[in-house]
Parts: structure tokens; sequence; C-alpha cells
């Protein structure tokens, strides 16, 4: 027996700064499993802390930049993406994610995302989405399903919300995933690809908000939270992203809907353009240099528009 | 039989070792939200009646399971939003026969 429990050392303790544990958020809420998952997929492929960076915005989960023991910046309200992307680009050696919440990357930073998905930045995104505004009180968000209650939806959200999946996939993204904060084994080996990817990944997860959007709508409870994300999931890859709409009380599919092969990526058509070879280049040379750009756009319809055969993923058992 | 014992005689017959885990609990950083306990697969936990520094209930072991034996799945590890639940891969003689495999450890108290 150990007397105390000061004494316990958790395994992922080690990229934690843990004087500032126990964390801010609500028992229960789904930010601190999606981040024990990332802790546990830099932990599996044995990275260096060292070269790690994480960004996050404003919101709930954008403290949790202020958690792990490793470079971090907690930017300005939507403002994560430009700052991942001038940090990539200044230094390419760094592996740079993006830790953010829905409402941080989607609403107010809504244009940042779909233009570094459009680039083919070389970052990795990681998307909290909970429904709703939680850090200021419960509010209706781009995310919001059809119908849900919010304080500023009391007779039920009228508007439908963003396929956050679809349109990172439409406008480019190299690697596309969902999966709620149930499918934590599953959650940790798609971390674990958009970090050994390169070019923009960009992971949905899914998380119970107990206190500001389950508290309104039938979801008080993060177990019942759960058991509704694990009855209601279909694990299956390379479903038609456009498909994988989330709506009321439906199901909804999780899994991995875009994989393509690497790609040229920003940060090396900007290196590219600092380069002597190019800049002696003749004009005619330069744009067959930078056609990588349409080569992306052109192999990424292909893919939306033919689409592979959706593939079961696992067995029977408990799905996570 | 069930399907569960049937292994269980099967893992006995042909002495293979099934993996145990000790459990381990932060109990100060707990916020009892129940996920541990709600989604360990072999139900080997239980909320305890003892209040930590914040006025939760930390998740204890239950005591006697017949089949309840942690097998180091690590599920309650990776879910469990507050860093305070984790698990050590043992070895089988480490902890004792079948019955008696799971062990807990609390801090504090």
């Amino acid at each position: 027996m150990i007397a105390n429990s000061h004494d316990l050392e958790h395994p992922m303790d080690k990229y934690l700064r843990t004087d500032r544990l126990p964390h801010v958020w609500c028992p229960g809420c789904g930010i601190g499993t999606v981040l024990s998952c990332y802790l546990h997929a830099v932990d599996n492929l044995g990275l260096d802390k060292d070269k790690l960076v994480m960004v996050s915005g404003i919101g709930c989960t954008g403290r949790a930049a202020g958690y792990v023991d490793m470079d971090s910046f907690h930017t300005t309200h939507g403002r994560a993406i430009p700052f991942a992307i001038g940090l990539k680009a200044m230094k390419p050696e760094l592996n740079v994610t993006v830790f953010s919440g829905d409402g941080d990357l989607f609403a107010i930073g809504g244009n940042h995302i779909i233009h570094a998905a459009r680039r083919n930045a070389d970052i990795n995104v990681i998307c909290i989405n909970n429904y709703n505004y939680g850090m200021t009180g419960g509010q209706l968000a781009p995310t919001t399903p059809e119908t849900a209650y919010t304080t500023t939806s009391p007779y039920g959200n009228i508007e439908p919300p963003f396929n956050l999946v679809g349109l990172m996939a439409v406008s480019g993204a190299v690697y596309v995933a969902r999966w709620t904060s149930i499918h934590v084994r599953r959650l940790t080996k798609s971390i674990e690809e958009a970090l050994e990817k390169r070019g923009f990944c960009f992971i949905e997860v899914l998380a119970p908000c107990p206190t500001a959007f389950g508290r309104r709508n039938e979801m008080r409870d993060p177990v019942e939270s759960l058991k509704y994300f694990k009855e209601q999931a279909i694990v299956k890859n390379f479903v038609n992203p456009l498909e994988a709409t989330i709506e009321p009380n439906k199901k909804f599919y999780v899994g991995k809907f875009v994989d393509l092969e690497e790609e040229m990526t920003f940060e090396d058509r900007l290196w590219l353009m600092t380069s002597e070879e190019f800049l002696k280049a003749p004009s005619k040379k330069r744009k067959e240099m930078i056609l990588g750009v349409r080569r992306h756009v052109k192999e990424h319809m292909e893919v939306l528009l033919h689409t592979p055969e959706p593939t079961e993923e696992g067995g029977k058992g408990e799905g996570v | 039989m069930s399907s569960e014992a049937k292994i269980i005689k099967l893992l006995r017959d042909h002495s293979l070792a099934l993996p145990r885990g000790r459990v381990y609990v932060i109990e100060d950083r707990c916020k009892g939200c129940g996920l541990c306990i709600e989604f360990c697969p072999k139900k080997v936990l239980h909320q305890s009646e003892r209040f930590n520094a914040k006025g939760y209930h930390p998740p204890e072991l239950i005591e006697e399971p017949p089949l309840k034996v942690c097998i180091a799945c690590k599920f309650c590890e990776m879910i469990c939003p507050d860093f305070a639940i984790f698990v050590e891969e043992v070895s089988a003689e480490e902890v004792g026969g079948m019955e008696e495999g799971a062990e807990c450890t609390n801090g504090g108290g």
C-alpha cells in the first residue's frame, strides 16, 4: 500500500503540469478524456515532447494548452490556426497540434480553418465538438443540432448545424476523422496517424458537456451521454463525409472519412518559393513547380466523387 | 456454463496467463463522474463512501468479486478525464489466483 496519494504518479504525469491539476473542467467532461487520448498517442509513438507544440484558442477546450508540459500557445479567440501555421512555417521540425473547441475553430475562427485546409498547412487539428459554447453558459453554436435547447434557443434550435467533417473534406484536408469520447482506443490510434501524417489532418471528437448542454437536453449525467454516443455511433471507414451529418436522436457515422497520400504542403511551397532554384528558374518552370496545388485539389474531388466502398471496422465487441 | 466461465475453465486447463492489473486511484484528483465504474468491462469498481478533499466519492475496488478481476485493459486510465486512475500490469503470480486477481491501492483515503 502506498500511504499518500501525492506519492502516486500517473503514467501521463510526465506530459502534464501536475501543479495545475485538478483542472477546471466539470466532472465527466469529455475534454479531459480527449487530452488523455492525445497524451497516450504521444506516449505510444515515443515522440520527443520538446518537438511537440500544442496551440489552443479560447473556451473550455482552450484551457488544455495550460495543462500540458510542452511548448504551448494559448492564443486569442479563434486565431489558433494562424498561430499554428506561422509556427510551422518558421520551425518545420516541430509537430504542431491545434487543440480547440467547435466554437473557437468553426464560429469565430471559421475562415481560418477552411483556408488552412485549402492550403494544406502541415498541422493537426483536434476539434472537440460539445455542441454549444460551454464556457460562457451554453449558448447556441454553429454545431448545435436542430431542435436542441440551449440558453439562447429556449424553444429549440431552428438552424441546421455545420457538418464539420464534410466541410473539412471539401475544403481540402488530407486526413479527416470523427470519433466520440467513448471511442478512446480508436481515437488514440487516429491521433497517432494524424501526428505521423504530413498535411492538414482534422479530427472531430464529439464530447459530452453535462453542465451546459446535457442539462438542458436530458443528458445531465455524463455516463448517459456516453451511452448515447455508444448506441448511436456507427463505426465505418470511408463513408462519404458529406452524408455524415449529425441529427438529434439519429444514428451518425464515426470513423475515418478521408485519408490521402502525402501531398505538397503549404510550408513546402512556402520554402520552395524562397529557394534559390525557384527564384532563378524561368517563369514557365516556376509554374510547373507550383502545380502541386492543382493536383491536390483534383485528387481530392476524385476521392469525394468516387468514394471507396465503406468498410466495417473491428469486430462486434464493445465497439470502443 | 456461461461463455465467460468456459473461457476461465480453458485458461485453467491450459494454464494460459491472462493479463492482470493493479488499479491505483489518485483520490484527490477524482471528480466522481463515474465513467471508470460504468465502462469497466469487468466491473471491478464501485463508488466508495469516502469523501476526497473536494467532496467527491472516489472509486474503489469491489470486495470479493467472483469473476471480477482487473485484466489490465487500461480503459479506465484512458477514459478518466481527470488523470486520477491508472493501472499497472502485473504478473499473475504476483497477485495470486484467478479469484483474487485484482488489487486496488487507494492513496490517502
